[in-house]
């Protein structure tokens, strides 16, 4: 079974395995740092998916797709991070179950 | 060769990222994140893309984590209790249809893409940081130049909202 060549699918199948964990701690953890990284997950298994096909189509565009996701995700990091520690400031908490002013 | 690597890593990546869901401490959510970037860096590498496996480790598992540990610390984060109740039915029920969920995703995916030579190691080369600097300045160079104006506002954004006042 083990031959030398991985088939691309097994990389798509990873991707799809590490997205639905990513979706799973996303829905299931209340502690917000805890979600955000579930994002964090699931943004890096889209990357995985996007090498993935650059290397079937064999062009490089893949590559910098996944290059600009790791550049917002750098942004969005740097802003949601700021955000929770002004939350934290404000309600003292970082539970989202208590954290539900703006739900209704 | 290239098969056991991916098994060796593809395996550490799904241990990590069960790991991250399960975790009750979010420090030891944020190393099994780092486990999980570390290795699908190792699998770019494998998929032919050295300059993106370099930017994982550096952008991803260097900056980003630190700023996540950081906060984590800066905000002495506990471990969190289970608000969620669910009953064992459920839990045993869910651990079945998750299971039957992965194996559809996977039949599709292996239906949808036709049989391909698979992966091996340094088959294609057209990930150097040459390739993709001469495509990222020449075809996607106003997605480039976006991307800077949209850091410049994220840095403004995070000093706005860590100021003292708010």
């Amino acid at each position: 079974m083990i031959h030398n060549a991985v088939p691309t699918t097994w990389y798509l199948i990873l991707s799809a395995i590490l997205f639905g964990l990513g979706v799973a701690g996303f829905i299931y953890r209340r502690n917000i740092i805890t979600v955000f990284m579930s994002i964090e997950l699931m943004l890096n298994a889209v990357n995985l998916t996007f090498v993935t096909f650059s290397y079937e189509l064999k062009q490089v565009d893949g590559h910098i797709f996944s290059f600009f996701v790791m550049v917002v995700a750098a942004a969005e990091a740097a802003v949601g991070l700021a955000i929770i520690l002004t939350v934290f400031k404000n309600r003292h908490t970082l539970m989202i179950d208590d954290i539900s002013s703006m739900k209704y | 060769m290239t098969a056991l690597i991916f098994f060796i890593f593809a395996g550490i990546a799904v241990f990590c990222g069960v790991s991250l869901v399960v975790q009750k401490h979010p420090i030891a959510s944020a190393l099994s994140l780092i486990g999980v970037m570390g290795s699908l860096a190792v699998l770019y590498l494998q998929l032919g893309g050295e300059f993106i496996a370099a930017a994982q480790m550096i952008v991803y598992a260097g900056a980003i984590m630190v700023l996540f540990v950081f906060v984590i610390m800066l905000l002495n984060a506990g471990a969190e209790g289970t608000s969620l109740e669910g009953s064992p039915f459920a839990k045993y029920l869910g651990i079945f249809l998750l299971a039957a969920f992965l194996g559809l995703i996977s039949f599709i995916i292996q239906a949808m893409l036709p049989a391909r030579p698979g992966v091996v190691f340094g088959e294609w080369r057209g990930g150097t940081a040459l390739e993709i600097g001469r495509k990222l300045f020449t075809a996607y160079l106003l997605p480039f130049e976006v991307t800077s104006v949209l850091i410049l506002i994220a840095i403004l954004g995070a000093i706005v909202l860590a100021r003292k006042e708010i």
